[in-house]
């Protein structure tokens, strides 16, 4: 038996920190889009549960864990339950090979991609049981867009990935961002511009792959009701729900380590840029504390001054470790890491609120006329100029 | 078609997968209130729909029959209550008919006014709705927002929001309030710049465009086969309106263009919608710098009883055109009275425009033949 150390502990302690935390940070992602929303469309959004709303993902939980277990008596009882354990179990799992920095990756097995690919289409699963399980219409018909966009949609994200696969030469998530750092550029630039292309389709990909709008066609909601959730309610539906944002996480951070760089720095061989290893996370937490201090004067009840005052000290306190050099060396990947992550989880967001959806027969469309002949040729083309180049 | 539903929800089971029925409403989220659409479906092409309506149905004809005429007024506002201004327009231009008055031109300058704001606030609505349905939710905070400046200008003026019971019989109640004609010209010259934007979002967006091109096709004959009035009609390439065809109160004073489509699919609907709304506040910028001065009732009796006859009166509301036939036995009540709701007749086309699409096209139709319920079932 190996000796018990903290290095060889690590792995379980971030398992036990991604599935205690993953929910709550869930949470708080659908607190930041309800936010955005509220502010693209001109209005406030939660305000009401502690200050500015902070503590609305917390109600939130509170009362879906609280509601009653319906399960409607027309359904496939086995199956019905079966069928949000197995979407939320995959969306968790996927995290195993994510690396958020050099340090904090649970496994770095060198198939870490595939283990992605593969755990994604299980997901799929999910819906289509649960979609068929509910014995309703609207949740069938559900199903059936959700299982055709998205095998449709995996190849799409397939020939984007093994766009980079040609430039990183392995399969290790860790392996892949080595080779962006040692060939001194992001896979979104190499081999311009196919890079680029590979990442705009790995992008919307990657929406329809987790049933993003303009591409949420299998829970749209004015057509379909909630679509393959439809009959799902309480926790149940708050699982489906928890997978649905994991796998936004999981897709954004597949795209920051594949195309941008994963845990390192912008411009990662400018040695004169080192200071914004420092700057960035350092200035971004004070200004996050900085505000939330400034907003505590505006609070109307005393509960809600003092839980804000205390976030705003805990974001002040983060930014002075990160001033630490040896806290920085630690973590400032996971902070470059997250930062990625959040950039495009934003741009995710805003292309939902400022879009249409698009009809059924026009995504497919999309996809297999326009996407993959694309993602083909763009993968030759990458082959070549990797030959050119030697 | 009813015999059809009834064939295959008897015979086939669940998993007969090959034609399923799915009944649309009366709850959905796109229905638009209490409309029931059963879709015949075979994968997600439709080959049959059925629309289901009634379920607000509040037997408002009737009503008016056992009120006196005056009483009724308020009722029409409840009919299209997104268009509550419009409902009593026709409805006091009506009564006058039968009671042989005009309204004084000061009230009939303002009527226009307040009619024509109610268009825009309508269209808003409408436009705001049809985008949450094909997937576009902010528009619907712009557009809600700009109603919300109408919508103040009405209870400045009468007090209510929504039910105005703005007009009464012979011409208004409520003289013109301190700064109205302020409040509407900030309102005109802030609207084009907000319908730009609208329009920025929406008509070049090629998901947008792809939706609702080609998309719920009535073709000119069609929409007069069926009845079918207003930016429908108009957006089949057929120029109709009531308030150039058949000008009331005085609408032939003001200059504005009719705006036609070609194709009449969901696109050109929404392209004359739009341009509506921008022609509406011709009117209104003409009608507010030329508001003559005078009285704002005409003379009628303190009971109203008009003489045994019977009129026709309609008018362009924002959804087509909007008639009152109302019979009269020299009596203090109606003996009967008609509605002719817009959105009812416009209605009956769904199964035309929608039959061979897809499911999400049903959304997209309803949506854009701008329905209110309240109309439809009276």
């Amino acid at each position: 038996m190996p000796p018990i150390t903290l290095a060889a502990l690590k792995p379980y302690i971030m398992m036990v920190l991604i599935v205690g935390i993953g929910p709550l940070g869930v949470g708080y992602l659908v607190l930041l889009e309800r936010k955005l929303m509220a502010d693209m469309q001109a209005r406030l959004g939660p305000m009401r549960v502690g200050p500015q709303g902070l503590l609305q993902p917390i109600a939130d939980a509170v009362k879906l864990l609280l509601k009653e277990d319906v399960i409607p008596g027309m359904v496939d009882k086995w199956v019905f339950w079966l069928a949000p354990c197995v979407t939320v179990t995959t969306a968790l799992a996927a995290f195993a090979v994510v690396p958020f920095s050099s340090d904090f990756v649970i496994t770095d097995v060198n198939i870490g991609v595939l283990a992605i690919l593969a755990l994604s289409s299980v997901g799929v699963l999910g819906i289509i049981l649960g979609g068929w399980a509910a014995n309703s219409h609207y949740p069938l018909l559900g199903s059936l867009r959700a299982t055709a966009q998205m095998v449709s949609y995996e190849v799409v994200m397939g020939f984007a990935v093994v766009a980079v696969l040609l430039m990183a030469g392995s399969l290790s998530m860790v392996e892949i961002v080595k080779a962006q750092a040692e060939s001194h550029r992001w896979f979104l630039f190499g081999a311009f511009p196919f890079g680029l292309i590979a990442f705009f389709m790995y992008y919307v990909a990657a929406m329809a792959e987790t049933n993003r709008s303009p591409f949420d066609l299998p829970e749209a909601e004015s057509e379909l009701v909630a679509g393959f959730m439809t009959e799902y309610s309480g926790f149940r539906w708050a699982l489906y729900f928890l997978a649905e944002y994991c796998n936004i996480i999981v897709v954004c951070s597949l795209a920051v380590t594949l195309f941008l760089g994963g845990w390192l720095r912008p411009f990662p061989s400018v040695t004169w840029l080192g200071w914004l290893d420092y700057a960035a996370p350092v200035g971004s937490f004070l200004l996050a504390g900085g505000l939330s201090l400034y907003l505590v004067k505006r609070q109307p009840r005393a509960f809600d001054q003092i839980v804000l005052a205390a976030v705003g000290l805990a974001l002040l306190a983060v930014a002075g470790l990160f001033a630490w050099p040896a806290f920085n060396a630690l973590f400032r990947g996971v902070f470059w890491f997250m930062a990625k992550i959040m950039v495009l989880v934003y741009s995710f967001m805003w292309v939902r609120f400022t879009f249409p959806r698009y009809r059924y027969d026009q995504l497919m469309r999309l996809g297999w006329r326009v996407m993959i002949p694309l993602g083909i040729v763009n993968v030759i083309a990458i082959g070549i100029v990797l030959v050119l180049k030697g | 078609m009813a015999d059809d539903l009834k064939h295959t929800t008897g015979e086939a089971t669940f998993l007969d997968a090959n034609e399923i029925v799915l009944n649309m409403g009366p709850q959905h989220p796109a229905t638009h209130g209490v409309l029931r659409v059963i879709l015949k479906l075979d994968g997600e092409k439709i080959i049959g729909t059925e629309c289901v309506i009634g379920y607000l149905h509040r037997g408002v004809e009737k009503i008016g029959e056992n009120r006196t005429y005056v009483q009724f007024n308020p009722y029409v506002d409840r009919l299209d209550y997104v268009a509550s201004v419009s409902n009593g327009l026709g409805y006091c231009e009506a009564v006058e008919k039968l009671l042989s008055v005009t309204a004084p031109p000061r009230a009939q300058t303002v009527r226009v006014i307040l009619t024509e704001l109610n268009r825009i606030a309508s269209h808003l609505i409408w436009l705001g709705t049809h985008a949450l349905d094909i997937g576009a939710m902010t528009p619907l905070f712009y557009t809600f927002n700009q109603r919300e400046d109408i919508l103040k200008i009405y209870e400045n003026y009468c007090g209510a929001r929504l039910t105005t019971h703005a007009f009464r019989i012979g011409g208004l109640q409520y003289d013109l309030y301190q700064g109205f004609e302020q409040q509407v010209k900030k309102f005109c010259d802030e609207m084009p710049a907000k319908v730009d934007e609208y329009e920025q979002l929406l008509t070049t967006n090629r998901i947008w465009v792809a939706r609702t091109q080609g998309v719920g096709v009535l073709t000119a004959e069609d929409a007069i086969e069926f009845g079918v009035t207003g930016p429908m009609l108009r957006a089949a390439g057929v120029k109709w309106d009531i308030r150039k065809a058949i000008p009331y109160e005085n609408y032939a004073d003001f200059e504005f263009d009719i705006p036609t489509g070609k194709n009449g699919d969901t696109y050109d609907r929404y392209l004359v919608r739009m341009e509506e709304m921008r022609q509406a506040r011709r009117i209104i910028q003409q009608a507010v710098d030329r508001i003559p001065d005078g009285p704002i009732m005409a003379k009628v009796p303190k009971v109203v009883k008009p003489p045994a006859g019977e009129v026709y009166h309609s008018i362009e509301a924002p959804k087509g055109e909007l008639g009152y036939f109302i019979v009269s036995d020299g009596g203090l009540q109606p003996y009967r009275l008609r509605i002719r709701p817009p959105s009812f007749v416009n209605l009956q086309a769904l199964d035309r425009m929608v039959r061979g699409s897809l499911v999400a096209d049903v959304v997209a139709v309803i949506g854009t033949i701008d329905i209110v319920l309240g109309e439809v079932d009276r």
